[in-house]
């Protein structure tokens, strides 16, 4: 018989050894099966949803493919989609829901700036990963984010540049319309000093703004119209953003201001938000983005088609009448080089991807390779003009013969044109 | 400029009258394809031929219908291509290209096809194109043509707006005396084109002669009397459109809160279900009735109307009635409705807005003056505004159950020691505030947007506008929608969109302050 000593040792032997087992199997489960939680911080209901639903569907699809493909080092991507319901302060709430709870290894989110301004906070704190996928208004270079919509010089200056050349109807005075916050108040500043360089006055510049959700544009668009009618050649320059868009473009169509007369270049204005607006009056009004569904190339042509049976599996609302546009294609973008990021650092630590994202390079449906700079977060995109067709689609009337680098500090605004081209170590 | 090079043409094109003239399969393709400059000439060199026969293939080209493969130019129309050359129906290539017209491209086009439709045997087309030309910045050399027609020309209108072009042309002609004259003409105009020629006149490199300059300014000034006439009278219209809109929100409630003392949180909710209404309404129409999607509206009318009420008589019966005379448990109690209703519309229809578009009859508008465009859907929403408040007012006062709502909202108990049925009045009347609610939704359906967040928008106006008027009266309702609505594009008018808001906001609650009554007050013994 034996003893109940060597009993226990043998038994706490036996124990030891499964443990030591198991743990070493859940730490290898750790490393190689369990999920890459990924967040996706999108407003799904609110003025911002006309917008910002898209973008979450098509990281939804850009994730179910990259699962399909075998994932991220052979891990699957778990996608954590919560609903900010266009409310800044949310943002920041949920942001740090994602960031400390559910502890997601990157995120995806935010169309407005405001809410870019508002979560920027938590992503420093905890030290998070952000992809900002829309058009901004620049003056901000953060470690922790990365920026895979456009600068000021790769979407406002080419516009404004457009609209005064020959074929852009040789503008002379510009209205700068928006609404209230952040995003438009800088780049009409921006716009502003480089009209001002370029011989347009002061008193050849009308800025006007609007609240969030803004329904009612009659007294607006009486303005313009008076203002067009005091000079030389007038073109409107929107950055309205959200569902104010809609009661926007119809007004325009009501008072039959027309594209020929007063062009309107629109920098928040993409397929997505034309879905349903009756585009024929319309016809003419321009976009600058840096991507257009229109575009034809075997890229795009395949995105497209991947999306739209993507929409019809999913029964996602529009699904008869799938569309792709600029932020859409920088969340894809966006998502497959911060995958491609990862796969060359082996790890989803945070600063080791910082480290191998610059210079990674993707073939975007834009037609072109693109590139994260080395250095400054953002990428070098081509840059286009588009015109508002009968079907609303975009004619690209302009192109950039190549893509540009991204100019994060205007020259534009004093202070800014002295700062360094890369985020400033923490 | 462009408008002189096509007039030369033209001119000449006269000279060579009777040279049978066609487009030829070269002109189409030099017209398509090719940079801006080049196709602009060729433009003008159609134009020169003077032929109207051009005039289908150029509005093929402006509405995009053109593609171009290889040498040979296609027409692809809504339900059939052809090829440009033949006329004959084919199979439009595979790498047929769409030839790309931007603004520049398409205002060249929509002036050379005026100049060629001048001279259309339709008063009509003719008064379109010249309407057209004046639009486009006309020189000195289209003066032959324009005297020419304006001389053969019968239709009085026709020829006034030609009368406007030529002495706009004249004005930076050689003459001094023409230049007076012009300039003199010019001020009866109130065209925007015009008003833009005469301030471009007075900049430097314009005119130097000191007796036109003073000429051109007191132009401007009778032009601009005129025109400050028509643009305080858009402000009216805006106003009063957007007081109709602000009436209509706020009528259901000067019922359900005014008369009842309801605080109905969920009011601005029956107006989205409203709204949603007529989005299935117009679905409807779209997919089985499409010849018939120009009458929707008519019938999403009832629809909402019908619905809403059913809704906030169910209610009523259910959880109203058991509240009250217990204002704060109503106000928690609708509000939370509210939510309820919000995210059952956002789990039915989804969180993001639905579109609903107008029928066509609600597109465009009269234009009064060059300044002064009344849409048709703001005129629409303004008459039905006006119309469901003269019905429900007649409701109210007129009718056997207006008395009864009456009486039961002055004095319940009274009332029913006469033989009212108190609880079922309070049912209907309950049910009559939630479907004018609805009927506002139609309307606002089709100004703004659909979505589970309308009714937030609306409800802080619509309460606004009841409390201002004075609980309890209609007359105070409509009082207060309107005046709000001419105080807030008033200021907008001066302070933009954002200040204007805060203004009014200011001015309320400093009335409320001076007047917590409201603008009407009820009078009588049985007001607490």
């Amino acid at each position: 018989m034996k003893s109940p000593h060597s009993f226990i040792k043998s038994m706490t032997v036996i124990a030891t050894a499964v443990a030591i087992m198991s743990g070493s199997l859940t730490a290898l489960a750790a490393e190689d099966k369990e999920p890459i939680k990924v967040g996706i911080l999108h407003s799904l209901s609110g003025t911002m949803a006309i917008s910002e639903t898209a973008l979450k569907d098509m990281a939804l699809m850009t994730i179910e493919d990259i699962n399909k493909h075998g994932g991220v080092m052979g891990r699957q991507l778990e996608p954590v989609v919560v609903d900010p319901a266009s409310n800044w302060p949310l943002f920041a709430e949920k942001a740090r829901q994602l960031l400390s709870k559910d502890k997601v290894a990157v995120t995806f989110g935010c169309w407005t700036s405001v809410s870019r301004k508002s979560v920027l906070p938590v992503y420093k704190e905890l030290d998070g990963l952000l992809f900002y996928p829309v058009q901004y208004e620049g003056e901000e270079l953060e470690k922790n984010v990365f920026y895979t919509g456009a600068a000021p010089n790769q979407q406002a200056i080419p516009a404004v540049e457009y609209l005064m050349s020959k074929d852009g109807g040789s503008a002379k005075r510009f209205v700068l319309l928006g609404t209230d916050y952040v995003y438009p108040r800088t780049t009409n500043k921006i716009l502003r000093a480089y009209l001002n360089k370029h011989g347009v006055s002061d008193a050849d510049i009308m800025e006007e703004y609007t609240p969030f959700g803004q329904s009612d544009y009659q007294t607006i668009i009486a303005k313009i119209k008076k203002f067009s009618a005091e000079g030389k050649k007038t073109a409107v320059i929107s950055t309205i953003n959200g569902d104010s868009n809609v009661p926007f473009y119809k007004e325009l169509g009501n008072q039959g201001l027309k594209a020929t007369d007063v062009p309107v270049m629109a920098f928040s204005v993409g397929e997505e938000e034309l879905r349903g607006v009756d585009t024929k009056p319309l016809v003419g009004e321009l976009a600058a983005w840096n991507y257009f569904m229109s575009q034809s190339n075997p890229v795009n042509n395949a995105w497209k088609k991947e999306w739209a049976a993507y929409a019809k599996a999913k029964h996602l609302p529009g699904a008869d009448k799938p569309l792709t546009n600029d932020p859409m294609e920088a969340t894809y973008v966006g998502i497959h080089m911060w995958k491609q990021a990862v796969e060359k650092a082996g790890t989803t630590d945070v600063d080791k991807v910082i480290g191998a994202m610059g210079g990674q390079t993707f073939k975007a449906p834009d037609g072109y390779t693109i590139e994260m700079d080395a250095k400054n977060h953002h990428l070098h995109k081509p840059v286009l003009i588009g015109e508002v067709k009968a079907d609303g689609q975009f004619n690209v009337v302009w192109k950039s013969t190549g893509p540009i680098k991204a100019q994060p500090w205007s020259p534009y605004i004093v202070g800014n044109d002295k700062k360094k081209d890369q985020p400033e170590a923490k | 400029m462009k408008i002189a090079k096509i007039i030369v043409a033209l001119v000449l094109a006269w000279l060579f009258a009777g040279t049978a003239y066609a487009l030829t399969a070269a002109d189409r393709m030099l017209l398509s394809a090719g940079d801006n400059d080049q196709r602009i000439a060729s433009i003008a060199k159609v134009v020169a031929a003077g032929d109207a026969s051009a005039v289908p293939f150029l509005k093929s080209l402006l509405d995009d219908s053109v593609k171009v493969a290889g040498s040979k130019v296609f027409i692809a129309g809504a339900d059939a291509v052809t090829d440009a050359a033949t006329g004959v129906r084919v199979e439009l290539p595979v790498n047929a290209a769409d030839v790309v017209n931007n603004n520049r491209m398409r205002s060249e086009l929509v002036s050379a096809i005026a100049a060629l439709e001048l001279q259309s045997p339709d008063v009509a087309i003719r008064m379109q194109a010249a309407q057209a030309l004046r639009q486009s910045d006309a020189g000195d050399s289209t003066l032959t043509l324009v005297k020419n027609a304006e001389k053969t020309e019968q239709n009085s209108k026709v020829k006034s707006v030609l009368g406007e072009i030529r002495a706009g042309i004249e004005l930076s002609g050689p003459d001094q005396a023409t230049r007076l004259n012009a300039a003199q003409e010019l001020g009866g105009s109130t065209s925007a084109q015009m008003r833009q020629l005469l301030v471009i006149r007075l900049q430097p490199g314009g005119e130097t002669d000191p007796q036109v300059k003073q000429l051109i300014t007191s132009s401007l000034r009778a032009m601009d009397a005129r025109l400050a006439y028509y643009e305080q009278a858009g402000i009216v219209f805006t106003g009063l459109s957007l007081g109709s809109v602000l009436l209509l929100a706020a009528l259901g409630l000067a019922i359900t809160y005014g008369l009842m003392g309801v605080i109905n949180m969920a009011h601005g909710e029956m107006m989205m279900l409203g709204a949603y209404a007529t989005y299935l309404v117009e679905n409807f129409f779209r997919n089985y009735l499409p010849e018939w999607f120009d009458a929707y509206v008519l019938v999403a009318i009832p629809v909402a109307f019908i619905l809403t009420a059913i809704i906030g008589m169910i209610l009523e019966r259910t959880v109203i009635r058991h509240l009250y005379g217990r204002p704060l448990e109503t106000l928690l109690a609708t509000w939370g409705i509210g939510l309820i209703l919000m995210q059952l519309v956002r789990t039915v229809f989804g969180a993001q807005n639905v579109q609903v578009e107008n029928p066509g009859w609600m597109s465009g508008g009269i234009e009064l003056a060059a300044n002064l465009v009344l849409p048709y859907n703001r005129l629409a929403i303004i008459v039905f505004s006006l119309t469901v408040l003269l019905l429900v007012w007649t409701l109210l006062n007129k009718t056997r159950l207006g008395l009864f709502v009456r009486a039961v909202t002055q004095n319940r108990s009274m009332a029913g020691c006469v033989g009212v049925n108190t609880a079922r009045i309070d049912a209907w009347a309950f049910g009559l505030g939630s479907g004018v609610a609805g009927l506002a939704g139609v309307a606002l359906a089709q100004i703004g947007n659909v979505g589970p967040d309308l009714g937030k928008t609306y409800i802080v106006d619509s309460f606004m506008v009841v409390v201002l008027g004075g609980v309890g009266q209609l007359a105070g309702t409509v009082y207060a929608a309107l005046g709000l609505g001419l105080v807030n594009k008033f200021l907008e008018g001066y302070a933009g969109a954002v200040l204007a808001k805060i203004i009014v906001l200011v001015i309320i609650i400093i009335f409320i302050q001076k007047r917590p009554q409201g603008i009407f007050a009820l009078k009588g013994r049985s007001v607490d």
